[in-house]
């Protein structure tokens, strides 16, 4: 018995110390900061297009060894790693994404990031749309965060085999024609349901109220959940309770496939034409194509978002102030986000540039997308875009929306009815924006 | 044991000059403190990573800590104040307590079940062993997003089986319930061969005679089950039933993979199956980043470990009781 517990307690010291040990070599991990070869890690979500334009930096700057992580990540598990690694003053990549919904919750704690304008980036604002500028900054204006990736013009993105299956027009521009608002998206959705093709009209109701309440705050009062004096008016923005009801509509008539936006349903319905449209900020063109697979390449197509306007999502690159490599970071991110790197990105991944220059330029002008039978993406997101209305989003945006969304959710599912889901929405939103 | 009987310097050896008295006083340090030395290693391990953590959360949970924040406020007991308040926190430790229930208790049955039957002489018996170790050395996060998918509302195995007899599709994710029932599963899947190992060694401990003796007497195999295997692997049940609560109360992987998508964290749209480290990640990181609150909550729920842990022991010393004295 003694002898065995001693033996058993030396293993155990030993695993521990190997546990330690292997920690620390963890810890003491870096190359060499000056003269050898830079490592620079770039943390994303989704996907943003960059793996030709990194092949083409290192190209460019021999000694630089770019390595992204996270590619086809889901935001909802990015966010929170992300928060801890600049908790932890470790962990995080040399230039890191983050989506525009939570770039204000980084922005009230700026002690985490390199100010870029200390970096020169001052001249490099004509680059971008004013909106998409001052979004990177802080409220005082004295630190720019980050740099405007892109932005998210909106489209509905529709599969033209269940429509043809319903009996309801294929081409593009007809299609578009069906639904200048969002009443008449929920009249074609009743009509599409009606031929019983096996699919739903829409993948989730808690997408499409995203994008009708960005596109109503957009072209009303230019903020959502918060207002600009960041008090929150969930239960007093018309905006919210417009984009609610509508939504109700559309659950109401027994649209939506109830697929939980991101989840491992969701994509399944994807790959099994489970649903015929989804509302197509630019961005989403990559996930379709992502989550659709190849076999339906050419099945897929673009029509205009009922309503007008709109924008939903769009990221920036920021250097967080614990990069060893923060010079080449900030060149790194610079090149990423100018003119060039947006247009770079575009064509491989669809995210919409916000660099006005890019906008122009005919690379995406006449930029048509093969997995979307060809469709005009350049014309249909790229001519909205400089017109977007941006929507102000408060301090604690993501976990109001989190709130909001999930009471949607709810209803979608039949748990709750219309009348408590709005009580749900407006009195989680306020606990959750107390806490 | 057989260390300290070894090294305990002779007697005789008092009697005996300046020298020998130093090398036995020696001797008697060694005696009195190196067996303290050997357990250090632990000790320092645990202060490190046991207990440092362990106030230093409580010390947290007493502020209002942003978990990007610069200088975080002391605001006393107010984060345990607000939480005792707090329905969804109450919410999750119901589910917790119910996927608790739910799983153990099968769970623990299943296990002493089989240990009974690999205890017999079986052939090829290291295989079955060995085989029903299996799942638990398979990764969570594999088992978990497997169940997930079998479990799926639409494209869910289980729901097309079931569809085959006849009962409508199941929304596992968004039914209380039901979403409990599909923890369990994925738990009792990756620990019922464990406990049933820990069980069967138990069993191998027994003494032969004793059954030998019961069949002479007219035992059969259920009496000589209830009556000597379960009275004699007391000691062996409470282990496995506090390690089994420990770990039950903290579930968190196969509860977070199980809900994909938007806002995992929650546990489901009414956060059907959060359990409490989940509502402890929910506020500690994304979406609220509010550190001291979830801090409190990681505290509250080591204070419900402890009380359910208590309660078990309690009812297994009073169940366990009857049985021994009347085998006496």
């Amino acid at each position: 018995m003694g002898v065995f517990s001693r033996r058993r307690l030396a293993a155990i010291a030993l695993v521990a110390t190997s546990a330690l040990l292997s920690t620390t070599a963890c810890g003491g991990g870096d190359e060499a900061a000056d003269g050898g070869p830079v490592t620079l890690t770039v943390d994303v979500f989704g996907q943003f297009g960059y793996e030709k334009l990194y092949r083409q930096y290192e190209a460019d700057h021999p000694g630089v060894k770019i390595v992204e992580r996270g590619t086809g990540g889901n935001l909802d598990e990015y966010s929170p790693k992300l928060t801890q690694w600049l908790a932890a003053g470790k962990g995080a990549g040399d230039v890191v994404a983050i989506e525009e919904g939570l770039l204000v919750e980084y922005k009230a704690n700026p002690q985490n990031f390199v100010n870029l304008l200390d970096h020169g980036a001052a001249d490099l604002k004509g680059n971008f749309l004013e909106w998409k500028w001052n979004g990177g900054l802080t409220a005082d204006g004295k630190q720019l965060i980050g740099l405007g990736t892109d932005v998210g013009g909106m489209a509905i993105c529709y599969r033209k085999d269940l429509f043809a299956a319903a009996g309801l027009p294929v081409d593009r521009d007809a299609v578009s024609k069906l639904w200048p608002t969002w009443q008449d998206y929920v009249r074609v959705g009743e009509q599409f349901t009606a031929k019983n093709t096996g699919a739903a009209f829409l993948d989730a109701a808690t997408n499409t109220f995203n994008t009708i309440l960005l596109q109503t705050a957009g072209n009303t009062t230019g903020y959502s959940y918060y207002d600009t004096t960041d008090k929150l008016v969930v239960d007093s923005n018309p905006a919210v309770r417009q984009a609610y009801d509508t939504t109700v509509d559309i659950i109401d008539s027994g649209l939506s496939g109830r697929y939980g936006a991101w989840s491992e349903e969701w994509v399944s319905a994807f790959k099994q034409a489970k649903f015929a449209t989804i509302a197509c900020p630019a961005w989403m063109t990559g996930v379709i194509e992502g989550n659709a697979g190849p076999d339906a390449k050419g099945k897929w197509d673009i029509a205009q978002v009922p309503g007008s306007g709109g924008n939903w999502g769009g990221s920036y690159l920021a250097v967080p102030k614990q990069s060893r490599h923060q010079a080449e970071a900030i060149a790194l991110a610079r090149f990423l986000t100018s003119a060039k790197g947006q247009i770079g990105a575009f064509q491989e991944k669809g995210p919409l540039p916000s660099s006005p220059q890019a906008l122009d330029d005919p690379a995406i002008v006449n930029s048509t997308n093969a997995y979307f039978s060809d469709a005009p993406v350049g014309k249909i997101f790229a001519a909205g875009a400089k017109s977007l209305k941006p929507v102000y989003m408060g301090p604690k945006n993501q976990a109001v929306r989190t709130e909001v969304e999930n009471a949607v959710r709810t209803v979608e599912l039949g748990q709750r009815n219309p009348a408590q889901g709005w009580t749900d929405a407006t009195n989680n939103a306020r606990k959750a924006a107390a806490k | 044991m057989v260390v300290q009987v070894e090294g305990r310097p002779p007697r005789a050896a008092k009697a005996r000059g300046r020298g020998p008295a130093r090398e036995h006083r020696l001797a008697r340090l060694d005696v009195r403190y190196s067996p303290y030395l050997y357990v250090t290693p632990f000790f320092l391990l645990f202060a490190i990573f046991g207990a440092y953590p362990l106030v230093y959360t409580f010390w947290v949970s007493l502020h209002d800590w942003d978990l990007l924040g610069v200088d975080p406020t002391f605001i006393g007991t107010q984060n345990y104040t607000q939480l005792l308040a707090d329905a969804d926190f109450w919410h999750s430790v119901v589910n917790t307590l119910g996927i608790f229930v739910i799983s153990t208790v099968p769970q623990l049955l299943a296990a002493l079940w089989l240990a009974n039957l690999l205890n017999r002489r079986l052939r090829a018996r290291t295989t079955w062993r060995m085989a029903v170790l299996v799942p638990n050395v398979t990764s969570t996060a594999a088992v978990a997003i497997v169940f997930a998918v079998l479990f799926g509302r639409e494209f869910g195995m289980i729901n097309w089986l079931l569809d085959l007899v006849g009962i409508d599709a199941i929304d596992w994710k968004a039914n209380r319930f039901a979403a409990w029932t599909a923890i369990s599963a994925m738990v009792d899947w990756r620990w019922t061969g464990y406990n049933a190992l820990i069980f069967l060694a138990a069993m191998q401990a027994i003494p032969r005679d004793l059954y030998e003796s019961a069949s002479i007497d007219g035992a059969g195999r259920a009496r000589q089950f209830w009556s000597i295997t379960v009275p004699l692997l007391k000691p062996t049940i409470i282990f496995a039933v506090i390690i089994s609560t420990i770990g039950g109360l903290q579930l968190f992987t196969e509860p977070r993979l199980f809900n994909s998508g938007t806002n995992a964290i929650r546990g489901g749209p009414l956060r059907e199956s959060q359990t409490v480290t989940m509502y402890m990640f929910e506020n500690a990181f994304a979406p609220h980043y509010n550190f001291g609150y979830g801090s409190a909550v990681a505290w509250l729920l080591f204070a419900l470990i402890a009380v359910v842990a208590a309660i078990n022991v309690l009812i297994l010393r009073r169940l366990g009781g009857g049985a021994r004295k009347g085998d006496r």
